[in-house]
């Protein structure tokens, strides 16, 4: 039987939709191997031990496996670092989409671009060589390297990916809106506080929550410049080792399919799972920015 | 067709202007608030170039002096503390293209049916939820699943090839957002011309679609090269080692990495102080790498645009 054109297309159109299907099958592929490899941990160690669990000695005899020290890590630098990158981000995005010219635009976003294609071992080194032992003169502190330093760090990551996100929101808000509140008199500055932003808002959380994603999953930074002590930091100058940073600097050494191999591949599961919240809260967000418009404002 | 609205008289304009006050403080006075605000947003966006500038600077600077024929093409001497870095530089460009030659029909395919062939439906919202979350993974979780599953399930190693395959997989997303835009840019009226002449659906794209969208394509594989050849977390386990005395010879050997090698260097080699300028270099010729990759693709971009216009 010759192959018609039809068949010909049909098959075709099959091979898409098949290799469109498989990046279904490595987000599930990723999400199931890291459970084969961490879940035999919780033989050994039960759930609430491991997540509350406020000591980490994985090569001890017995060992301990709690991992709170390193959440409580990742969730303190993540939000000291959103302290600077969120306005820092949302300002920048507001500057390129309400006030720049569109030269001022053209010259702006590549740096911000380039800003966001930085290598994070680049700026971990940065971090590590140039900013810690200022930070040590300054405050005169033991050690440059802690939570401090690598927030900043991290803020400088997480800064491209809030503007370029914020920037999209804040220009997708319709012209009329803005006309609207010139032609009753307000300025420049009323307008965007009251009426751009507000209705950008849902797209801008987005663009947040995706920054905090970021920031929380980033393994050199942290791994080079937060100190990598695993305790509860009491103090924004303590040496932190947040989830990657554990994950990244045991793997090497954690003997193959040990106890401790397990243990980081739950670490990488829980980190994993935090992620996933991060990026299904901005979807959530991203779905109800469609619903803004003229008509419903 | 007949004009519906009268010209407006040349002096209307005039009158309204100079009803308006002619001091050009005045708006300025008016809302002390706008110019504080917007000063503070333009120190924002300096504050941001300052960060970048004095990274760049600071690399630059104390990486020039390292940087020689003998640095740039020469293998590490003396446990790494003198010679040159050229493995390194071969195996990134190694890891980060090869991880183009998987990732690039994958992701363009991808794309295609996204934006071509796929209707609205549960399935296309499955795939769209499933890149957005892969583009959040972190890549020390991406390192993780490569150890596992190409590495070890896979059998292939510690390996030039199981870093290649797990970088693919991290820069799959950033791909197919950017050639599904390419393909967006492309007007309809190419596809109904083509269509209406009697071609297939595939013919269409092939010839008509493709061809007119791969500019844009290349710009995000261009972007990508970049973000492969700067990632870290994701070799370390899957592709990279501190030292090889020779060159690669089959993708089944483990390779050198330019950013792996300023991690080993300055944190754990022997003489951290003494290397120091060894480090520099290297983050030196790596950025240059990934943001001379940006910067072509930002032109190729930009010429882009001002065809579009």
């Amino acid at each position: 039987m010759p192959i018609t054109r039809r068949t010909k297309d049909n098959i075709i159109h099959g091979s898409f939709f098949a290799i469109a299907a498989s990046s279904i099958l490595v987000l599930f592929l990723i999400m199931l191997f890291l459970f084969i490899e961490g879940l035999p941990i919780f033989k050994v160690v039960s759930v609430p031990d491991f997540v509350f669990g406020n000591a980490w000695y994985p090569t001890d005899d017995p060992a301990d496996f709690g991992i709170l020290p390193m959440i409580a890590a990742s969730f303190s630098v993540t939000f000291l670092s959103s302290l600077l990158a969120i306005p820092l981000g949302i300002m920048t995005a507001i500057y390129l989409a309400e006030i720049a010219s569109p030269r001022m635009r053209s010259i702006v976003k590549p740096f911000v671009e380039m800003l966001q294609a930085l290598p994070s071992v680049v700026i971990g080194f940065f971090g590590m060589v140039v900013v810690a032992p200022l930070l040590q003169h300054w405050f005169d502190i033991p050690t440059g390297l802690n939570m401090f330093n690598a927030s900043i760090m991290l803020a400088f990551m997480a800064v491209p990916t809030i503007t370029s996100i914020s920037e999209d929101a804040i220009f997708s808000v319709p012209n009329e809106l803005r006309e609207a509140s010139l032609a009753l008199g307000a300025n420049k500055w009323q307008t965007i506080a009251n009426v751009v932003l507000p209705a950008s808002l849902t797209g801008i959380s987005t663009a947040v929550i995706l920054g905090m994603a970021r920031s929380i999953g980033e393994t050199m930074v942290v791994l080079m410049v937060a100190g990598g002590a695993a305790m509860i930091p009491t103090s924004i100058f303590n040496p932190v080792r947040p989830m990657p940073a554990s994950i990244a600097a045991e793997m090497a050494e954690a003997p193959f399919q040990s106890d401790h191999y397990y243990a980081l591949f739950a670490t990488g599961m829980v980190l994993f799972l935090f992620t996933l919240m991060f990026n299904i809260l901005a979807a959530y967000f991203a779905e109800k920015k469609k619903q803004v418009g003229v008509a419903t404002l | 067709m007949t004009q519906m609205t009268q010209p407006l008289p040349a002096n209307a304009l005039d009158t309204t202007m100079t009803a308006m006050p002619q001091d050009p403080g005045y708006l300025k006075r008016r809302s002390p608030l706008q110019t504080i605000m917007f000063t503070l947003f333009k120190a924002s966006v300096v504050i941001n170039g300052l960060a970048l500038a004095i990274i760049c600077g600071y690399v630059l600077y104390y990486g020039l002096p390292a940087i020689s024929w003998e640095f740039l093409l020469a293998h590490p001497r003396n446990a790494m503390t003198e010679g040159g870095i050229f493995p390194c530089i071969i195996g990134t460009i190694a890891l980060s293209y090869g991880s183009m030659v998987i990732a690039l029909p994958w992701g363009v395919a991808t794309a295609i049916y996204l934006h071509e062939y796929a209707k609205p439906g549960p399935f296309v919202h499955a795939v769209r939820l499933a890149i957005n979350n892969l583009a959040g993974v972190p890549s020390v979780v991406f390192g993780l699943f490569g150890l596992s599953f190409f590495v070890t399930v896979m059998g292939m190693g510690v390996s030039l090839l199981a870093g290649m395959f797990t970088l693919s997989a991290l820069v799959l997303p950033l791909i197919i957002g950017a050639s599904e835009e390419a393909l967006r840019s492309v007007s309809p009226t190419y596809r109904e011309a083509s269509l209406g002449l009697g071609a297939t659906k595939w013919q269409t794209i092939s010839r008509v679609v493709l061809p007119a969208a791969t500019p844009g394509i290349l710009t995000g594989g261009i972007l990508a090269i970049g973000r492969a050849a700067g990632e870290t977390a994701a070799i370390m386990f899957t592709a990279a080692m501190f030292f090889s005395p020779k060159l690669p010879s089959s993708v089944f050997d483990s390779v050198m990495a330019l950013p792996y090698h300023i991690y080993v260097l300055a944190t754990a080699g022997t003489e951290i102080e003494k290397t120091r300028p060894l480090q520099y270099g290297t983050a030196l010729v790596l950025i240059s790498l990934v943001l001379g990759m940006n910067m072509i693709a930002i032109i190729i971009r930009a010429r882009l645009q001002k065809k579009l216009r």
